[in-house]
């Protein structure tokens, strides 16, 4: 019984992970429309760079995930607003076609420079600290923090969308292109803003996938992956949804795991499918559409 | 004011203009030299244009899906390696001719690809392609858990299958050839007539009435609605018949090289990546487009792929920037420019002014 | 000189050209009526003074400064504000969001605050919460005006607000107006409606297929007048 107990648990806890993953996806599918196939890899790619921040300053990995932050917002920024602005327009094609290729660019950049060695962000005593919280279960503290982060992230990012100028600029614009602009908003600042602001989530994400797991270069496209499921499961247009499909996938995952841990994978795969057959809007999606 | 009726105009709808004329001839001519090639060109050159053949094959499927009926999808991979492993289960443990079994994985391929359709569908733009990738991981997750056909390492085709091929016998008296450049020579047929057959298919389906449907379905989805074409089961259909296809050419691949294994047959670079970038390049939403992309990324894999990373890389680059300043590839470049085209499907108007002029 | 001043105005929808050349002019604290009948140009002749249609730079001069090339988003902190034909408020925004947006970007000073426009409009106070979507035509052309008003414009563009809207829906939206114009705002009314233009407005033009057809001040023109450069000759 223990064991399934456990599966409950740890499921719950990758959904934070899976959470991370999904909340900058879908704050950038809510603004502008765009799905960033380049997603799962910018992912490794901040993953990358904490690494080589936390070995070039010789810090742990959370003061370089700290130092980190404005690098990436200022990529963010410069990504969207140098280049992924122009594919913005009516075509479906263009957006999906440069991330696509922009996935492909990052992924053998990172080998060029990396090799394909897995790498790891050593956090020291941390790594295997767990609280025990008794009948033989105990809780790692880089997964529960992993949670923590991810319901905090999500409150942050719902006091930006809700209570902030900025927020209202995003719900704006993500509704009328045009008559936002009648309201004085610069649209390409506001998505390049809107990137930059999910780069950081993406560094936080980063953070904790490099803490919790190895990465290389080619990790990218399962993130992708996880990421998509999980805001899809969850329901367009809310980020608690997305919290809450990130949680049904880890537990699909970690359930699967438990009856055949070649399964793991291919379980949180056939769980999305079962969600898209059944409720192909999600568990949670935003009342109106 | 004088009341003069205007004089009745006779029109009439032209497909074929003189450079496609010369093309359909040109093209004639290119298919036989290409059949009657392995009496002369050496087994590099038939190894190299067998390639080619499945790549543009490939492309004109997904042009068929992402330029005409506006389904992106980024897993196409998933019939590649579901009709590669078609070929190897009916091979190995049916004892099929592999000849026939090509076909076969390309219907049971459709077959599949219905429910697949189905689900897929559910989900629109960007999120109806990752919503592919997804479909094309469960099938390489899944086929690796079949240990009858190798599991998660693969298998192989031995040579008492291969060499059993309906056809090896006569070309190695007729040719006089040993039994691989046997194979490869079958091999070599059989690509060029699946991508004869596929450029056939797609030609015809694009002439047709369906065909009208998908270029106005290209052109304004919501116009075309509202005249009343059947989104819905046209996509469907061209769905389906682009996952027949890719299914028998997926067959046709893995029993060239031989040898399966899941990360190979589901490779979403193999599959996907190269194929976007011959289409990209080339030009999407014409037929034209994927023949020239094709060639170019033949010539770019022969002589940059030993760079590795930075081959890649650079393939990354110029999709990007074709797609960002040249949206319409190199064929739109040259469309543009000269006003011309190969394969006549566009329909023209062309109008009697009643005194002979047009 | 005039506040606002068209120079030989065009605009284009593709290869439909939409205006043929209008020379019209606004003065500080005046209010101007557009009349035409559907598609004669009186909407598109606000999108290109608002910058969502773009033309020559001197086409449109405000304040001496040529502004025809600008986009909307730098139009609208020059001080010119459009309150859209079909209102559009933003769905995602409740009634109080859509007033503050509207004043979060602007640059000119100017009396407007969230108090002033409830103080016109008491009924966006009560539902200052709500969802857009769920309040009536009339509240919604309301909260699209105080949207507008926000940004402390020196120029109000209205376009079809009595569209849709029962009389006396029309009577209490335009009730608002003195107010606007006490302040010195100029106010340029496009409307369908012709009685209700002509009661507020000091000057009007009359707008058929593209071109100026008539100008004037209300008193002077005849029925008549007014008919046939309606609908044309």
């Amino acid at each position: 019984m223990t064991g399934w107990l456990d599966a409950l648990i740890q499921g719950v806890l990758l959904g934070g992970l899976y959470a991370l993953f999904a909340a900058g996806l879908s704050l950038i599918f809510g603004v502008m429309r765009l799905v960033n196939l380049a997603h799962g890899d910018l992912i490794v790619l901040a993953a990358f760079v904490i690494l080589v921040i936390a070995e070039r300053l010789g810090l742990d990995p959370f003061a370089a995930a700290l130092v980190a932050l404005p690098v990436l917002f200022a990529a963010g920024f410069a990504l969207q607003y140098f280049l992924l602005n122009r594919t913005l327009g009516r075509d479906l094609l263009p957006p999906l076609l440069v991330t696509f290729g922009l996935s492909i660019i990052i992924q053998n950049g990172l080998l060029q420079l990396f090799s394909a060695d897995s790498q790891r962000l050593r956090s020291g005593a941390i790594e295997t600290a767990s609280i025990a919280l008794g009948g033989g279960i105990a809780i790692g503290v880089v997964p529960l923090l992993t949670l923590v982060s991810a319901i905090t992230v999500i409150v942050i990012l719902n006091l930006i969308f809700h209570h902030t100028a900025l927020g209202r600029a995003f719900r704006a614009t993500s509704d009328d292109l045009d008559i936002a602009q009648l309201v004085g908003i610069d649209i390409r600042r506001v998505f390049a803003t809107a990137m930059g602001v999910a780069f950081t989530v993406i560094a936080i994400a980063a953070l904790y996938l490099g803490l919790r797991a190895n990465f290389d270069p080619t990790s990218g496209p399962a993130r992708l992956l996880y990421a998509f499921e999980a805001v899809i499961i969850g329901g367009l247009g809310s980020f608690w949804g997305t919290l809450a499909g990130g949680i049904v996938l880890g537990l699909a995952q970690t359930i699967g795991a438990r009856i055949d841990p070649e399964w793991q994978i291919l379980s949180g795969h056939l769980a999305f499918l079962v969600v898209l057959v059944l409720r192909p809007r999600g568990l949670f999606p935003r009342a109106l559409d | 004011m004088t009341n003069a009726a205007p004089p009745p105009q006779a029109f009439r709808i032209e497909t074929a203009g003189r450079a496609s004329r010369f093309a359909a001839v040109g093209a004639g001519v290119i298919l036989l030299v290409l059949v009657a090639l392995p009496a002369v060109a050496g087994r590099n050159l038939i190894q190299d244009l067998m390639v080619l053949f499945y790549m543009l094959a490939l492309a004109q499927c997904w042009n068929l899906l992402a330029g005409y009926a506006g389904l992106i999808s980024v897993g196409q991979q998933a019939f590649v390696g579901f009709g590669g492993y078609l070929l190897f289960a009916l091979t190995l443990k049916a004892g099929l001719d592999p000849l026939l079994a090509i076909p076969i994985a390309g219907l049971t391929t459709a077959i599949v690809a219905l429910p697949t359709a189905l689900i897929v569908f559910r989900l629109r733009g960007a999120y109806f392609a990752i919503g592919t990738w997804v479909v094309a991981e469960v099938f390489r997750l899944s086929f690796a858990q079949v240990k009858g056909l190798g599991g998660g390492t693969g298998t192989s085709l031995p040579p008492s299958a291969t060499s059993g091929v309906f056809g090896i016998e006569w070309v190695k008296t007729v040719l006089d050839v040993r039994t691989p450049a046997a194979r490869d020579i079958v091999s070599y047929w059989a690509a060029l007539a699946l991508m004869a057959g596929t450029l056939a298919v797609i030609y015809a389906l694009l002439r047709s009435r369906r065909g009208l449907a998908l270029g106005a379905i290209r052109d304004h989805e919501a116009a075309a609605a509202g005249l009343g074409v059947d989104i819905y089961r046209v996509k469907l259909a061209v769905y389906v018949a682009s996952a027949a296809m890719t299914g028998m050419i997926g067959a046709l691949i893995y029993l060239q090289k031989a040898r399966i294994s899941p990360d190979a047959a589901f490779s979403v670079l193999d599959w996907t990546a190269y194929v976007i970038f011959i289409v990209v390049i080339g030009g999407i939403g014409t037929m034209e487009g994927p023949v020239v992309g094709a060639i170019v990324f033949h010539l770019l894999q022969r002589y940059l792929a030993d760079f590795g990373a930075w081959y890649l890389i650079l393939l990354g680059t110029v999709g990007l920037a074709v797609m960002l300043f040249a949206p319409r590839g190199l064929w739109g470049l040259i469309a543009e420019r000269y006003d011309v085209t190969l394969f006549p499907i566009r329909r023209r108007l062309m109008i009697d002014r009643g005194d002979g002029e047009t | 000189m005039a506040l606002l001043e068209t120079r030989n105005l065009l605009a284009f929808y593709g290869d439909f050209q939409a205006l043929y050349g209008i020379d019209t002019s606004v003065d500080t604290g005046e209010t101007i009526a557009i009349i035409g009948a559907n598609g004669a140009g009186k909407s598109t002749y606000l999108k290109a003074i608002a910058g969502l249609m773009r033309g020559s730079a001197d086409s449109v001069v405000f304040d001496g400064q040529p502004i025809g090339s600008r986009p909307a988003a730098a139009v609208m902190k020059l001080g010119i504000a459009l309150v859209p034909e079909g209102r559009r408020l933003f769905p995602s925004l409740t009634v109080e969001e859509n007033l503050l947006i509207g004043g979060d970007r602007r640059r000119t000073p100017g009396p407007w605050s969230l108090q002033r426009v409830y103080s016109l409009f008491p009924i966006l106070k009560e539902r200052r919460s709500s969802a857009t979507p769920t309040l009536s035509g009339g509240q919604q052309q309301m909260a699209a005006i105080g949207r507008a008003l926000m940004s402390n414009p020196r120029i109000l563009l209205c376009d079809e607000i009595s569209l849709g809207l029962a009389p006396i829906i029309i009577a209490d939206v335009y009730a608002a107006l003195p107010q606007i114009k006490a302040d010195g705002t100029s106010v340029v009314l496009v409307e369908q409606d012709i009685a209700q233009a002509m009661k507020v407005a000091d000057r009007v033009y009359c707008f058929q297929e593209g071109r100026l057809s008539l100008a004037g001040r209300p008193r002077e023109l005849t029925r008549d007048q007014i008919h046939r450069a309606y609908f044309g000759a």
